[in-house]
């Protein structure tokens, strides 16, 4: 059923053997999300302790510890975030699998591909990085995947394009 | 950019080829130069009446501004002479006709081997093509002044087709006519023949008595409530605050919505008439306004079985089903459980609606009480979610028609070991079996990517008669 092989990834679901092969994010996007993190967190911390330390007095310079515990509770939390998302391309469907306290997994055959979509903002272009969206004829669907290397990202636009055509159908 | 002398066609079709994307509804606007104004062979007009649809406008938009702010009115209507009132009138009537005039003499439609374009505008040009192949539902309606003029609108309703893109008005026999061509065409009956395959024969399988349906709306809940606020609710608000403006302007809502719930729906769903035809399910309704909807086989995307609580001792339902791109929901608006079903039957071929299983009984950690609500059932062919405990609701949806299957799960219902299945549909609806447990879940996300797969393939084509 599988395609691709199942040791690039290393991480196979606890499901019954013959799980798909997942395919884990490149480390782009975290180190991205966390540069992001320190960046906003970082200027926050400094912003808010010259703020109030000058204005209220120093006591209360102790509010810029409140950004410093967004970013250090972020930093892990953005791992983990990163690790749980991974996709898989089955023969007939692909396989999204994304959360860790909401975890959500979601299958979309091929054939219901109506539209593949590669995105990358300015941010994302400068670390690399482009993000593949499907789109299928109901809004509800959410298939995204973020922070790919651009050429993983166009190999599977093709791929996808090329399998949905194939199998294409209608409503 | 396209270079100005480049027909605007060309670059639609570039850009439609990139992608998958098969919206049946193809839009351009641009010039009145290119493929799009090509004279096509045999294009007609609507009817003649359609101007004074039209006409209407500048007079709706005065009405609703005196309507909207009463005093000022009054200050304006007093300052006007006669003269200024005889000079508006003289420029306005003919202005509006002109517009009415004028946009009835642009919009053309005609009718090719595969596709019904509309050319409309008047400044903007904008034409649009819907494939016949890609239609899922066409409806047929007359609102009562048209009734009177015998005069009808006709819309096709495809994915991405919107307001616009219906013809009205057409002549009434005319538009039965149309129907009917544009069903041969689109189940496959070669174009040369396709105007005279004519009317496919209809047979009726239920009608909804007058009194059936009024004692339905009685026992509904929904009719109470609002009534009941429509009448509490200013009584109040007149105790507490003396002021007649403040009840008047909350009491005329409610009571809208009250008449609307109940009179409204009694007006909409009267004389509801179901048959079938080769040509798909008909749908007659209407007291005032008439409506007549043709939803050709294979294109009930989701089919919802709802029983409010006073209902189930008489052993009524209420059926609605989805139609992608279609706004009408309503199968049967109240039928007894076995004629509904046979309904059912006929609309998905050889489905019936079988009990679904509660979830494990931890799921009440989650969702105390209401759990018993809710349910769970894959056929060969339908997926099944029901929920609702005093209003219970059952959404079948055939495997064929599944575009994409989610599994959720929150923390609190990963420590009970549960997990919410979602099934989403063309019609952009979304059936949710709810807390499920985990490991079934995950069986259940597979094997229903799996069935909705071999479903589609064994589908009957769009093209019904070919």
């Amino acid at each position: 059923m599988e395609t691709g092989t199942s040791e690039d990834s290393g991480r196979t679901t606890d499901r019954a053997a013959g799980g798909p092969a997942w395919i884990s994010l490149p480390p782009g996007l975290l180190r991205m999300r966390r540069l992001l993190l320190v960046v906003w967190m970082g200027l926050l911390t400094v912003a808010t302790g010259l703020l109030t330390g000058l204005l209220a007095g120093p006591g209360w310079a102790a509010f810029a510890l409140l950004p410093l515990a967004v970013l250090l509770w972020g930093w892990p939390m953005l791992g983990r975030n990163w690790r749980s998302w991974r996709y898989a391309e089955r023969s007939d469907d692909l396989l999204i699998s994304k959360g860790v306290l909401w975890h959500e997994e979601t299958v979309v055959p091929y054939g219901r591909m109506q539209l593949v979509e590669v995105t990358s903002g300015p941010v994302e272009r400068h670390f690399g990085l482009a993000s593949v969206q499907l789109h299928t004829a109901a809004a509800a669907t959410d298939a995204r995947i973020p922070g790919l290397d651009p050429a993983e990202a166009e190999r599977l636009r093709d791929r996808l394009t090329e399998l949905g055509e194939a199998r294409s159908a209608g409503l | 950019m396209t270079p100005p002398g480049a027909p605007e066609g060309v670059r639609d079709d570039g850009v439609r080829d990139d992608g998958l994307r098969d919206r049946a509804a193809d839009v351009s606007r641009g010039m009145p130069d290119g493929r799009a104004a090509a004279p096509a062979p045999d294009e007609r007009r609507l009817h003649p009446v359609t101007p004074l649809r039209r006409a209407w406008a500048p007079v709706a938009v005065i009405a609703g501004w005196a309507v909207h702010d009463p005093d000022q009115a009054q200050r304006h209507l007093t300052r006007l002479t006669m003269t200024t009132l005889l000079v508006a009138l003289a420029v306005l009537i003919p202005a509006a006709a002109l517009y009415g005039f004028l946009s009835w003499w642009f919009t053309h439609f005609s009718v090719t081997g595969t596709e019904l374009r509309i050319r409309t505008g008047l400044v903007f040009r904008r034409t649009a093509h819907i494939r016949l192949e890609r239609l899922q539902a066409v409806d047929v309606t007359q609102p009562l002044l048209a009734r009177v003029a015998g005069v009808a609108k006709l819309k096709l309703d495809v994915v991405g087709a919107d307001k616009k893109d219906e013809l009205a008005y057409l002549g009434q026999d005319e538009a039965r006519a149309l129907r009917a061509e544009l069903l041969a065409r689109a189940a496959g009956f070669a174009p040369e023949t396709a105007h005279e395959v004519g009317e496919a024969p209809v047979r009726r399988l239920l009608h909804v008595p007058a009194g059936v349906l009024a004692v339905s709306l009685l026992l509904t809940g929904a009719t109470w409530g609002t009534l009941a606020a429509a009448l509490v609710v200013p009584t109040l608000l007149w105790f507490a605050t003396h002021s007649l403006w403040t009840v008047l302007a909350t009491a005329v809502p409610l009571i809208g919505a009250a008449g609307a719930g109940s009179v409204g729906r009694f007006v909409g769903e009267y004389d509801w008439t179901v048959g079938e035809s080769p040509d798909g399910l008909r749908i007659d309704h209407g007291l005032l306004d008439r409506a007549h909807e043709t939803v050709p086989p294979g294109r009930v995307q989701t089919v919802r079985v709802v029983e409010p609580l006073l209902w189930r001792r008489r052993g009524w339902v209420r059926v609605e089903l989805d139609v992608a791109g279609s706004a009408n929901s309503v199968l049967l608006p109240v039928a007894p459980r076995e004629v509904a079903e046979s309904v059912i039957a006929r609309v998905l071929p050889g489905v019936t609606v079988p009990g679904t299983v509660r979830p494990p009984r931890r799921a009440g950690w989650c969702l105390p009480l209401w759990w018993r609500g809710q349910g769970l059932a894959v056929t060969d062919s339908v997926f099944v979610a029901g929920h609702g405990l005093l209003r219970r609701s059952v959404a079948l949806v055939p495997h064929a028609k599944v575009q994409s299957v989610r599994l959720e799960q929150g923390p609190w219902m990963r420590r009970r070991g549960l997990a919410h299945v979602r099934v989403d549909t063309g019609a952009n609806k979304t059936v949710t079996a709810r807390l499920r447990d985990a490991s079934e879940a995950a069986e259940l996300l597979y094997a229903q990517a799996d069935r909705s797969d071999t479903g589609r393939r064994e589908a009957r084509p769009d093209r019904w008669m070919a």
